[in-house]
């Protein structure tokens, strides 16, 4: 299991959160002017991360927030979970997409 | 013929051998039903110091904005859930608690931008003590139990044993008779949670009541 550290409620199991994907998917401002290929991009296409990935996590058996978690998809490891709508941390990585 | 080690009796759900004359165990855990608690749930603007000060004159006590901290009066205790919400209860309130605190926290918020919802009915309260219940709680719970990270007088959201709860272990026990655990669970996972724990339990020894 997971040890996620909520930015609200501190470590707790992962038992306790659901998964949300990638983190910092902006809608198109103008979704009628976008081409149908950029709104299927939009709406379906997701990176596939080896390595750091900023993913969504909801801490839904807690205090029932949206955060944001930076996470090594090899190693498992959580480098930095910061509020959703925040800027993600400066982090020393290289990530292949 | 049924594997020997499959075969339960009609009545094994019950865990009856846990508890009552004949157990032959003292018990290591106590479980009581709190029927009736008043719940309050409230939703504000945290960083708002006219809603702080609103319910601080209506409850005589400031709200907690530390993760999982609780303050109360004689009267009510308010339990941190998130930021900017909170559950404000009266434990041994009874059936018309929930109402009454309800009514005077709008009365006292009136004009703030707050939500304020009774949702007494809505959850079981189940009470475990004793000497042995942080291991019962600990078998379906994946938070840190240690005295450290959960004391008294503080409250978590979790889940146990799949069930969404809400912990608060009481300050009104003293240490040497071990800690003592409130348990809201939504009322209809009442009877789960209650049977889960008694067989949780049963290594331990139950006595139904609160000491």
């Amino acid at each position: 299991m997971l040890v996620i550290p909520c930015p609200h409620c501190g470590p707790r199991g992962e038992i306790e959160f659901s998964y949300g994907g990638q983190a910092h998917i902006a809608r198109p401002k103008d979704p009628e002017k976008v081409s149908d290929a950029e709104w299927a991009d939009y709406v379906f296409l997701r990176d596939n991360t080896k390595g750091v990935f900023l993913e969504r996590w909801c801490h839904v058996h807690g205090c029932r927030r949206w955060f944001n978690v930076a996470r090594n998809t090899v190693t498992y490891e959580i480098l930095a979970a910061y509020d959703a709508g925040a800027k993600p941390p400066k982090l020393d990585y290289e990530t292949q997409v | 013929m049924i594997e020997s080690y499959l075969r339960q009796s009609p009545l094994a759900h019950l865990a009856l051998a846990a508890h009552g004359p004949g157990s032959g165990k003292p018990a290591g855990v106590h479980m009581a039903e709190r029927p009736f608690p008043g719940l309050v749930n409230l939703r504000g603007p945290g960083d708002n110091a006219n809603f702080h000060g609103a319910f601080k004159a209506a409850a005589g006590y400031d709200l907690p904005v530390e993760a999982g901290a609780t303050a109360g009066s004689a009267n009510t205790t308010a339990l941190w859930l998130g930021p900017g919400e909170w559950l404000i209860l009266d434990a041994r309130g009874g059936p018309k608690s929930g109402p009454r605190i309800a009514e005077s926290l709008r009365a006292a918020l009136a004009g703030i931008s707050a939500a304020v919802t009774d949702i007494s009915e809505s959850r079981a309260c189940i009470r475990i003590s004793g000497a042995k219940a942080r291991a019962v709680l600990q078998k379906g719970c994946p938070l840190d139990f240690h005295p450290r990270h959960f004391a008294q007088g503080q409250c978590a959201q979790s889940v146990l044993a799949r069930a969404a709860i809400l912990l608060h272990m009481t300050p009104d026990e003293t240490a040497a008779d071990g800690p003592a655990f409130d348990v809201y669970v939504a009322r209809s996972f009442a009877e789960y949670t209650w049977r889960w724990l008694e067989d949780a339990a049963r290594e331990f020894g139950v006595a139904r009541g609160e000491r």
